[in-house]
């Protein structure tokens, strides 16, 4: 039993890539198979996710103590072999990853994997990518992975053509091209300064450096630290978002939402683990003034992308920048407090971008011309006179269960997404504010909690005015509403998105209690540092000798 | 040779910046390529310049690591290529359904915007 519980780490990576593999041998045409493969390896993949939670969570503390799981993936003791870790913080992720790509994968399932060849492989390479991205303690195994769910993401950001997608697609590939680049530029300065490439390993050696060698090291890093903003979607660096995210086939859109969550994940591992180990303060952009101020422009410039758009979901694209920058600002601020309530945030957010992004197209039915109006030729709302001969001979209409269900789940949706009660966006966003006040000293209160505030207040706010707005102009004022039909596996998805973040919210006391403990580990990286470079638990009957430069040198 | 090597990196960076930045797909891929010999190039410098020096070491001998090479880098920079030339190559075939859809070769699908 406990040999097999020590492979689990490997398992997110493993199940969709043989998957993805084995579809490749299937004809086109055989939609059957693919698609139980599809849904057995998905369906496995969060039975995986859900055990390695609960194991990291403390539950059985005799196989990971601290929750805290080395996978030594060539039998090599840490900093000679690649390892993969699982903490609490990739824990969670996998399952939010698995979470999304469940219900995406059924929702595709009715209708757009047929949209083009391949999809139901990309879509399981794209799974596999970012599973090890947030396994992975090695900065260039990261960049790996990282190439892998942007493949895979290139594949699926053009799956079923058409010229907006293949002209979102071509600047989403340009940039991120160059962002790899820079990505690699960043980890070989690291690699030639610090000689590793294992993440605690550089957080360890960090404080050693001298002071010439510490200049490119924070080179290094600073540059390193772009590519991953750049993959959060963080300004400057997130004009290719709104019109990659706004095009992309709804199930692959939803799958997206977690993809800048990947790059928000890299900060947060990458700063926590130098946050500890270097005694000097953290290079830019991972200290907490860069990230907060990014973090800031990129939640009110994300508010104003909401505000302008006329297309529901370049509308939830933008949700997905304000989100975004939310979370950097809020992690930005500091504070063991704050990262407990970040991690809930980007749960809760993640959720409801994901259910949107499909909501969107469902509502999209409702509208015959399916011509989409440009802003300023829609007439403005609640400015028609009121009409005197206004007979209410029909009292009441009848709604359809397809227009009621798309009424409460765009309700639903933008309440997470405003953060209004009663759902999960008020809750996190609540502690994210109260965090501000518990973490401050006592005395005035500092700036920066005020623009955190106003921040995020007035982006709730502008964001309620916005959904109000799309939801009057899809709801109310369309003359033509056609019904749409809509199937139980479109319609389940996003149901169970919802429900997911309603039982979120109704579990806050539970849940919080993990994202703590998923907060503080950040806090305290010593411990994974110590358990990364410790390698005490190699899997497999044989361990392996450790040192084995010792032995060469003589 | 550090001065030569740093010089050819920086010539190539230089060029697929400017190339980068330039309105036609065509411009904007022979940018990406030159930037990525460019990285490529400089994943190798980071192992330390070495001529003539094997990136194996013999556990037999006497071993000094500063008579060998590093391999690390050699080992980065061969994923680097191969991960490299396959995205340029979609991204190729991107340029192409941009060509084909929308009748010109800018970056934007019109040259007038």
């Amino acid at each position: 039993m406990n040999g097999w519980v020590n492979h689990l780490p490997i398992f997110p990576i493993v199940i969709p890539l043989v998957a993805g593999a084995v579809m490749l041998l299937f004809a086109e045409a055989r939609r059957a198979p693919r698609t139980i493969i599809a849904l057995v390896a998905t369906l496995v993949n969060l039975l995986v996710a859900l055990a390695l939670a609960y194991i990291a969570s403390d539950a059985v503390p005799s196989i990971w103590p601290d929750g805290i799981a080395v996978y030594l993936l060539g039998g090599w003791q840490a900093p000679f072999g690649i390892v993969l870790v699982l903490d609490r913080l990739s824990a969670l992720m996998l399952v939010l990853n698995a979470v999304l790509a469940l219900t995406s994968l059924i929702y595709a399932l009715a209708r757009w994997r047929k949209a083009g060849p391949h999809f139901q492989s990309l879509f399981q390479f794209l799974i596999m990518g970012v599973n090890g991205a947030f396994l992975t303690g090695d900065l260039f195994n990261l960049f790996v992975f990282v190439e892998v769910l942007l493949a895979a993401s290139y594949g699926l950001l053009l799956h079923g053509l058409g010229e907006p997608r293949v002209k979102a697609g071509l600047h989403y590939i340009a940039i991120n091209l160059a962002g790899s680049s820079v990505f690699l530029i960043g980890v070989s300065l690291i690699y030639g300064v610090t000689g590793t490439l294992n993440m605690a390993d550089v957080a360890a050696r960090a404080s050693l450096l001298t002071e010439d060698e510490r200049i490119l090291f924070e080179t290094g890093i600073a540059i390193l630290g772009s590519a991953f903003l750049l993959k959060a979607g963080a300004w400057p660096l997130n004009f290719w978002l709104p019109s990659a995210y706004g095009t992309a086939a709804p199930p692959v859109a939803a799958v997206f939402s977690i993809m800048t969550k990947v790059g928000i994940y890299a900060l947060l591992r990458l700063g926590s683990l130098l946050s500890g180990a270097s005694g000097a303060s953290v290079p830019a952009p991972f200290n907490d003034g860069w990230l907060f101020g990014i973090g800031i422009v990129t939640l009110v410039l994300g508010t104003a992308g909401i505000l302008t758009a006329s297309q529901p979901q370049r509308l939830v694209a933008y949700c997905v920048i304000a989100s975004a920058g939310t979370l950097l600002a809020a992690l930005g601020f500091g504070g063991t407090a704050m990262k407990g309530a970040a991690l809930y945030y980007l749960t809760s957010s993640v959720l409801a971008t994901g259910a949107f992004f499909m909501l969107c197209e469902m509502i999209d039915r409702t509208r015959q011309t399916g011509e989409d109006m440009p802003l300023e030729m829609m007439e403005p709302v609640g400015q028609e006179p009121v009409d005197a001969d206004f007979t209410d001979e029909v009292v009441g209409i009848v709604i359809p269960a397809a227009m009621a269900f798309l009424g409460m789940g765009f309700l639903a949706c933008a309440l997470l997404v405003a953060g209004l009660p009663p759902l999960s966006g008020f809750i996190a966003k609540f502690l994210i504010l109260s965090a501000t006040l518990t973490d401050t000293a006592p005395g005035p209160v500092p700036v920066t909690v005020w623009v955190l505030w106003a921040g995020m207040l007035g982006s709730s706010l502008i964001a309620i005015i916005a959904l109000c707005r799309m939801g009057i102009l899809l709801f109310w004022t369309s003359e033509e509403i056609m019904i749409p039909r809509l199937r139980l596996g479109e319609a389940a998805p996003v149901a169970v998105l919802l429900l997911l973040s309603v039982a979120l919210t109704v579990e806050t006391g539970p849940a919080m209690d993990y994202l703590s403990l998923a907060g503080n580990s950040l806090s305290s990286p010593q411990i994974y540092i110590d358990a990364v470079l410790s390698g005490s638990r190699p899997p497999g009957p044989s361990p392996v000798p450790s040192i084995p430069m010792e032995g060469i040198r003589q | 040779m550090e001065a030569i090597y740093a010089l050819a990196i920086g010539v190539l960076t230089a060029s697929g910046v400017w190339l980068v930045l330039r309105p036609r797909t065509f411009q904007v891929i022979m940018g990406l390529s030159l930037l990525s010999y460019a990285v490529n190039l400089f994943i190798f410098g980071m192992g330390r310049l070495m001529i003539g020096g094997a990136p194996i070491i013999e556990t037999m001998a006497q071993a000094d690591p500063s008579l060998y090479d590093d391999p690390v880098p050699q080992a980065l920079v061969l994923t680097a290529i191969v991960i490299g030339f396959a995205m340029t190559a979609l991204f190729l075939v991107v340029l192409l359904a941009s060509r084909g859809l929308t009748g010109n070769d800018h970056v934007d699908g019109d040259p007038e915007a």
